[in-house]
């Protein structure tokens, strides 16, 4: 019983996704609009499947929700933070540094996830990622401790995604 | 007061916001010094900017009758893609030399992926930048 499932339904949320898309993008919403998304939403993950190097992985979608709410917020501050910043201190007094942060997590999806976090919040933008994926590179604007920004990353958002990613 | 004139305030105060962190990404641009800092003024900024912009655009559609979300789906899209290119830019500047001071060693022999040019292009990734 579970494997037509999973044959037809690789993906539930790449198929949630397309479908959403697809009704968004028609910018009017209809049932034969609805059911148009839904087939598309089921074809592709389906006829692409064999391209995938491994099998999704299962997360906690609610945590997920959650994650993203707490970005978006960490968004608004940090672009007040910054534009205060740009606005009121001179380049001699700014402190750039690269902050080096040694990596738990193990899955693509969850890494880039972080790097992408951490390029929208405050003050730092995510560089490079070393060779074997153990550690990753950030640049922060403005940073007189490196290692506080190291440990609040760690802990204000890997720890959520290692939640996430189970 | 009625709704529609509380929606159109909104919708001008969602515009201001956008143009003061647009402005703000302006002038970071221009006055940061160093190529890695400046990167930081266009993919913050710029990104509250436009999504209080789309908002308003949202607000003012949903006011003329004509409801869209077209905005969202942009919106989704420019926070995919923003730290994506400016990644790009900063594995750039790492190529070019261009940081100061260069990113940090790593222990245990590992090296930035950036930085971990095959054998055959030790060449171009070694000759100064502008030759």
């Amino acid at each position: 019983m579970m494997r037509p499932i999973r044959w037809l339904l690789p993906h539930p949320f790449l198929t949630l996704l397309l479908t959403v898309v697809w009704i968004l993008l028609q910018n009017e919403f209809s049932a034969g609009m609805a059911v148009f998304g839904l087939i598309l939403g089921i074809v592709i993950p389906v006829l692409t499947a064999r391209w995938w190097t491994d099998r999704p992985h299962r997360i906690r979608p609610m945590r997920m929700i959650a994650y993203v709410a707490l970005v978006l917020w960490d968004i608004i501050i940090a672009n007040i933070q910054v534009a205060w910043i740009i606005l009121t201190k001179s380049n001699a007094s700014m402190s750039p540094a690269w902050v080096v942060v040694p990596l738990d997590l193990k899955e693509p999806e969850a890494i880039s996830i972080l790097a992408g976090t951490i390029t929208l919040t405050p003050g730092t933008v995510s560089a490079d990622l070393s060779a074997n994926g153990r550690y990753l590179l950030v640049h922060a604007l403005d940073a007189t401790d490196p290692d506080a920004v190291r440990d609040d990353i760690k802990d204000r958002y890997e720890r959520r995604l290692k939640e996430i990613f189970v | 007061m009625s709704l529609d004139i509380i929606a159109t305030y909104a919708v001008a105060v969602l515009l201001i916001i956008g143009s003061f962190f647009v402005v703000v990404a302006g002038i970071g641009l221009l006055k940061l010094n160093d190529p890695m800092t400046r990167l930081h003024a266009p993919t913050k900024a710029a990104t509250l900017g436009i999504g209080a912009y789309l908002l308003a655009a949202m607000v003012s559609s949903f006011l003329s009758g004509s409801g869209s979300l077209h905005e969202l789906l942009i919106m989704a899209f420019i926070f995919v893609t923003a730290p994506v290119s400016a990644n790009f830019m900063a594995k750039a500047n790492i190529h070019r030399r261009d940081c100061l001071p260069n990113p940090p060693e790593l222990p245990d022999g590992d090296t930035w992926a950036t930085l971990n040019v095959p054998e055959e292009d030790r060449e171009i990734e070694e000759a100064p930048p502008n030759a």
